[in-house]
Order: C-alpha cells, then structure tokens, then sequence
C-alpha cells in the first residue's frame, strides 16, 4: 500500500495545519511516512503545497502521482489535476463548485465551510476538512480526537473536538486501504531536527546564528529545548560574528555550532580560515537552497558543494559530510564533533531544503550509540614550562587545553602564521612545518570517511552516482528498473570530502554506463569525482528548476539515456 | 622601568619607537596586576591591526582573530566561561570600521566584557588610510583632498544605544588611564573605552602632542549618570575633549538575564551525556 495524498493552498490558508495534524494521526495509525513541503518565500497568498505519502512499508522519498489532491483553492486543482491517477479524487470545498472544471467523479464536494460556520468558527475550517480526511482514509476518530487534545487547549479544544467530528460524519466513501502490519513505535522527524537533536545528544551547549531558510528550524528547535537544556542559543547581528563566536566558545572549550544557508555560508568563509589557521575545532551546518545570491530562498538544490570545497582563501583541512535521511543526520552530528575535536579541524553538514522540510517516519535514536569524546589535555600531558598551543608532535595534533583551567598556562591562538606557542612569525621554515601539519589532518579524515551506500545487485551494468537527498529517489528507481529487468545500481554518498574512493572504484570498473544525478547545474560532484579519481561520467541528470526530483522524472531520465 | 609584573612577556614587540601601543600595553599590564589578576584567568581578544598584535605582547590568553571580528569570539568565550575576564584590545579600524555592527550590537547584548580601542584617527598597519575617526580635512595617501566623511562618534554612539560604561582616556596620561582601565573591567557589562594613542609614523595632525593639548579631565563633580549630559559631553570634540568615564548604568549583564541558567555551572564546567538528551526525542512520538 502507497498512497500520496497533496494538500494545497495558499499561505496562510491553513494548509500547514491540516497537515501538520494528518501527518500526526497517520503517525500515530501506525503508517510510514515521507512528507515534503513546496512553498513560496511570502506569508499569505500565492500557492504552497504539502505531499503526504505514506503506506505500510518505509518510504523513502517523495513522488508524482496523486492519489488525491486535498484542495483548499482552485489553484490547487488546476496545477496538479494533471498528476492526479485514475481513479484519484480531488476533495474540496462545495463552494468551489463552479470554479472548477473537471468531471464529477474526480470530484468530492464537501460542505466544510458551511460545517465550520456550522460549529460557530470559521477558522476551524483545517480541522472539519481533517475529519473528513480521517473518514476518508478509513482513519480512527479517537487517534484524532488524541491528536487535538494534544494541539489545542480549553475553549480552542472544545470547538476543534466539534469541528473534527462535524467533518466525519459527512457524507463520503472511504478508501479501501491496507492497515499497516507492523505497529512498531516511530518518530517522525525532519533532517534539521536531527541535526539538532544529535547536536544535543553530542554535548552542544552554545549554538550562534542568523535566521535564513531553510536552516532556521535547527536553530528553532534548539531554542525551543533551551531553557530544559540549560543551554545558550544566541540570535546573532550576522552570520558573521556567528561563526566567529562559535569559534570563540569552542576555544574556550565547550562545544559550539553554527548553521546557516548558502548566503550566510558565503559570509561565513573568512572565518572557516580562522578555525583552520588557529585549529579550532568546529562545526558548522549549511542547508541548501537555490543560489547565486538570494536565489530561491524556499526552494531546494545541492549547488553548495563546489564552493564548500574550498570556501576561504588558503588551504585549510576540512571533512564535508552530506544528509541521506534523518538517522543519518542525528548519528553523523553526533561523529562530527567527535571528529572536530580529535583532529582540531572543521567539519561541514551539509542538507538541502527537500530534506529540511521532509518529515519521515522511522525508529526512533539510540542515544547509547552516541559517544562523546573530547580529546582535551590535562596537565599531566603536557612538558613543563610555557603552554604551546600549536607544539609540533609526532601524530601532527598538538596537545589543546582549556583556557583558565590550568594555573601559569595560557593558551595563545592566532589567526597570522604562527610558531608553536601561537606568536606571529614570518619564518619560511616555520611556516612550512605548519602548513603541513595543519594539511596532514587531510590524510587521517580520510580514514575516518565512511564509503557510499550502494543500492542494487552485484555489478550492475548501469550505476547511478548521487548525494544527499536523492537517496530515497535513486533506491526506489533502482527497485522500479530492475523489476523491468534493466541491470542497474546505485551509489549514494553521504562523506563527500576526503572522498571516500574504494567502493566507488570498484563499481565503476564493473559497468558500462556511469551517471551522475544531482540537483545543480555544473555536476559538482561529478567534478569531485573526476578531480579525485579521474573517473569522468558518461551521462548527467541535472535538474536546477529549485524542485526535488520525483521519481517518475528519475525513471524517464535514466530511460532517456540507456 | 615598570617593576617585574606577572604578565611580562618576552615576545619581541612589532610596534613602532614611540608608538602609542607600548605605553598602553603597560598600562593595560599594570591594570590587571592592580586588580589581582593572574596570567591563566584573562583572555585578551584581538581583531587585526597594530592595536590587535597586544595579544603576542602580554602573558595572558589570547585570541588574535579576524580584522574587524574581535568581538564575536570574545562574546562566545564568555558565553562558555563566564569565570574568564575577557577584554578586548583593537584599533578604530578594526573597532568602528569593519566591525562597526559587531559594535552596535554587542553594546545592546552586553556581555560582561571590556573592550579597550586603541583610537589614534589614523589606519596604522595599512600605512597612513583615514580611519572612520579621521576629522573632516586630514589628508592621506587616498583621502588625497582631506576626509569628507563626517567622523564616527564612538562615545555618542555607545550612550545612545544604552551603553552602561563608556569612558575616554589618553595614554600620555598613564595614572588616569590605568584607573579608567581597573574601573572598566570591574564593571559588570559591556565596557567601552575608547584610548587616544599618536602614531608617530602616519598622523602627524594628532600627535602626542596634540591630544595632550586638547584633552581635559571631566570635572570632579561630572555626574556620569546623568544620560543628557553625558550625550552633550559626547559632543565636545575640537574645542577640547573630555576624559574619564562620560557615562555609567548599572544594568544586568546578558548571562544574568538568562534566568534558567543562573543555578547552573558555567558551560564550560557541563558534564555531557548523550543520555540528557533522550527526553527532546518525545516531541517526535
């Protein structure tokens, strides 16, 4: 069972609550979910739209066809009537009657303002259209009823209870759907919200940034578990003084994070040079969204990579990791500070607006999986006399410690080139054993990189290459294609940089067509690729119009060039 | 010579003969020795300029970032540990130019921090520029028909965003600015100072001599609470210039006005457990 359901409307409609509220009752049936957002950079107006797809097995991505399109204008009819199945439905409101132009069986006419109106709110009209929904979808009213008394209180839950009920009793058929079998306990989370719930889980204590879609909801979660986590969330001037006091905290020795969108990433990059030249361990986030400049500040693309490469001028060491699914968003937080204070060295997250947005259904964190290790020095590790913050050591990290811990040491970082105690030189033999040792970290994070997930049959003729958030889409074209018989597989890569080569080596020496899909309009990870392994790919699925790719598109567009 | 003090340092200085930055690197070592400071418990935040190599000179912690950015690191170390006394030594450059909104903003967020401007009108390390504290008229080597722009009021400035320490001292007068330096980091919030240095290489308009001529100490019975007339004092520039604390506000500093976290320990004292972090889970069921 797979059904994909889209809610539309226009801002301010009430369409987040609708379904926000559906997505909780489906949850709480026992379904699986992928839900995603499209919405527009404006408050009220224009047309946004959710996809709610879900079933009774785990769903990875999202996709085209509609089972039903949940309408709140006609708006909503005229541009997604054409991606509505046979058989589909379009629920609505009576009043729209004779706005629209479809047949009358697509059509489901619901008295639901007249039903709102009925229980004495107009404003109630999201919840009377939910209980219809929950007829609709052969749902339980009591997992409803739970849902609103967990959403609204007193007065505003009396009249919401009326509202859901006055929508189930409408006149309407039910779908004939499969009951999930497996009613195992679920969360379901967005990737920015395990971004920062494995910021947490890893010790985060002081979290700096500037508001910018999509990477807010990392910072809004964050702020809203403050005060129970005892913990400082700081709205900063810019991204700018951001990182720079992310860096500052994390000198200081506490755990710190900033995260930002690729504009305020751009502000950023003078700074990633700081935690670079001083070896201030440091984690960062960007969430994609459109570029150059203010872009498509609601859309989505994976068009960041090639600048996060090598954002700042000089060379500094640096991993960039990239989110497949929530899991992996929450546990590989978690790594990153661990790895940023083992190698005292940046580490990049990277998501995209797709992902931010997408809430899925999954087993819920094994916070036990979850080590904190800081690698911070004590006085018994350190030789007698004056701290030297940058001292050359055989494994090429030098001993870190806290500022004001130990009496008669003080630690010194700098962002000139700098000796061993953190001074500013200008010695060409100094400067040389410095950049190498800051350099030589490259070689043990790639060690620590892990390989790409490969979906498919042992050695696919076709191999599909991708990262990030086309990982439930490419898993499920690789399902589709091979039950049509095609030899195809897929590599998706979560560890971008050092990357990860061997896994990726061996699948491409195996096939007979290699294809790069990404969300950008260059190949950046092509380039990568090329740049790492000189492997160059034979075809390219670009798609930059700011929407995600579905898998009807990623279906055709392989098809086009087998 | 100044007697042996604890935040000597050998490190040789890059400095000038005769530039303003060494009598004020004593001063600030004088300062802290006077308030019973130890080297491990200070952390002196710099940006980039003359002014912001202080940090290589004194036996102390030291953050020399970014040129322009030598607050922001400076708020996060005091976010993280609230024990350290953080100050702040930067030119007006650095200050007032490139990290002009880090310095509007940081007076509004108050952190507990000192912030020491070394402010000699003129850009130093880059050889001779205008400065956002140059007068109208001062030529240079760009500014080559004299400053047009209207110069940067740091004290008006401070005063009009609430600023709850805002004082002016010259380094020619080092009792006065050692006293002005002690008052400034006892003080509980953000503390500007703004320290008239020459530099004897590139302004040669305000030299030491010139600012010994036109500063006056402020009156015995000057009322630093008093906002009005610490704003009017503000103003006072070319027929003589004010020194001493212009204005002061007791006012809580920002880690005092999160109240969840005031039975707790500094950040920086936090024992972490992935395990602490399970309950924000249960919003997801």
């Amino acid at each position: 069972m797979d059904f994909n359901l889209l809610i539309g409307g226009s801002a301010g409609q009430g369409i987040d609550t609708l379904g926000t509220l559906l997505e909780k009752v489906l949850q709480r049936s026992s379904y699986y979910l992928f839900t995603n957002k499209d919405y527009m950079s404006r408050i009220r107006g224009g047309h946004n739209f959710n996809q709610i797809r879900f079933g009774s097995k785990p769903i990875y991505s999202h996709k085209n066809a509609l089972d039903a399109i949940v309408a709140f204008d006609e708006t909503t009819v005229t541009e997604h009537l054409s991606r509505l199945k046979e058989g589909g439905k379009i629920l609505l409101d009576e009043s729209l009657k004779d706005e629209i132009d479809v047949s009358e069986d697509q059509v489901v006419y619901l008295p639901l303002k007249e039903g709102a109106k009925e229980v004495g709110n107009p404003k109630v009209f999201s919840v009377v259209f939910l209980g219809a929904l929950i007829k609709a979808l052969d749902l339980d009213l009591k997992i409803g009823k739970k849902i609103l008394e967990k959403t609204f209180k007193e007065k505003l839950l009396e009249v919401n209870h009326k509202a859901l009920i006055k929508g189930f009793e409408m006149d309407l058929n039910s779908w004939d759907l499969k009951k999930p079998e497996n009613t195992d306990q679920r969360i379901m989370i967005n990737s920015n919200e395990a971004i920062a719930l494995g910021a947490l889980a890893a010790g985060v204590t002081f979290y700096s940034a500037y508001p910018m879609t999509p990477s807010t909801s990392i910072m809004e979660f964050l702020a809203a578990n403050q005060k129970k986590a005892r913990i400082v969330v700081e709205q900063a001037e810019d991204e700018i003084a951001a990182i720079n006091m992310a860096i500052g905290a994390s000198y200081a020795g506490i755990r710190a994070m900033t995260g930002t969108s690729g504009g305020g990433f751009s502000l950023m990059a003078e700074a990633l040079g700081l935690a670079g030249i001083t070896e201030t361990p440091l984690v960062v986030a960007n969430v994609q969204r459109p570029g150059p400049a203010t872009g498509f500040p609601t859309r989505t693309e994976q068009s960041d990579l090639s600048f996060i490469l090598t954002a700042s001028h000089g060379e500094i060491s640096r991993m960039v990791t990239v989110m497949r699914t929530p899991e992996e968003a929450f546990y590989k937080t978690a790594r990153a500070f661990n790895i940023s204070e083992k190698y005292q060295t940046l580490v990049i997250l990277m998501n995209d607006q797709y992902l931010a947005d997408a809430n899925q259904t999954i087993k819920p964190f094994d916070f036990s999986k979850i080590q904190i290790d800081r690698y911070i020095a004590g006085e018994e590790d350190l030789p007698k006399g004056d701290y030297q913050r940058y001292r050359f050591t055989e494994d090429g990290i030098s001993p870190r410690i806290i500022p004001g811990k130990i009496p008669g040491k003080t630690v010194l970082a700098d962002s000139d080139e700098h000796d061993e105690n953190g001074n500013i030189t200008e010695s060409a033999e100094v400067r040389i054993k410095m950049m190498d040792k800051r350099m030589n970290k490259m070689k043990a994070l790639a060690e620590e990189v892990e390989e790409p997930w490969f979906i498919g049959k042992e050695n696919p003729e076709i191999l599909l290459v991708g990262w990030g958030s086309t990982y439930g889409t490419l898993r499920e074209t690789v399902e589709i294609l091979q039950e049509e018989g095609h030899s195809i597989g897929a590599l998706s890569f979560g560890d971008l940089y050092p990357l990860p080569t061997k896994v990726l080596k061996e699948k491409v020496q195996g096939a007979k067509k290699i294809i790069n899909v990404e969300q950008n309009y260059t190949g950046q990870f092509a380039k990568l690729i090329r740049q790492e392994t000189g492997i160059a790919f034979d075809h390219s699925i670009l798609k930059y119009d700011g929407r995600q790719i579905a898998l009807e598109e990623l279906i055709e567009s392989v098809k086009e060039v087998l | 010579m100044d007697q042996q003090n604890l935040f000597d340092c050998s490190e040789e200085k890059a400095w000038c003969p005769g530039c303003g930055n060494h009598g004020l690197l004593e001063g600030i070592k004088q300062a802290l020795q006077e308030l019973g400071k130890e080297p491990h418990q200070v952390v002196v935040a710099s940006g980039i300029g003359q002014a912001a190599k202080l940090p290589h000179y004194i036996k102390a912690n030291g953050f020399n970032g970014l040129h322009g950015r030598a607050i922001p690191p400076a708020v996060g170390i005091k976010i993280a540990n609230p024990d350290l006394t953080v100050i702040i030594h930067s030119g007006d450059g650095d200050s007032y130019g490139e990290g002009g909104n880090h310095f509007l903003h940081n007076v509004r967020r108050n952190m507990d921090i000192t912030h020491f401007v070394h402010d000699n009108q003129i850009y130093g390390l880059t050889k001779g520029q205008a400065s956002p504290t140059s007068r109208p008229g001062h030529v240079t080597g760009i500014q080559t028909e004299g400053v047009i722009l209207q110069p940067f009021n740091p004290i008006a400035t401070a005063i009009s965003l609430g600023c709850g320490f805002v004082a002016r001292t010259f380094m020619g007068d080092r009792e006065h600015m050692v006293e002005i330096m002690k008052a400034a980091i006892k003080h509980r919030g953000y503390a500007l100072v703004d320290i008239f240095q020459p530099c004897v290489v590139f302004n040669k308009i305000n030299t030491f001599k010139w600012y010994k001529d036109h500063v006056y100490k402020l009156e015995e019975d000057y009322d630093p609470g008093d906002k009005v007339a610490a704003f009017q004092k503000s103003l006072e520039f070319d027929d003589g210039i004010p020194i001493g604390i212009i204005y002061k506000e007791d006012r809580p500093p920002f880690l005092d006005t999160i109240e969840y976290l005031s039975e707790e320990k500094p950040l920086v004292d936090r024992d972490l457990d992935p395990k602490n972090a399970e309950e924000f889970m249960d919003q997801f069921y």
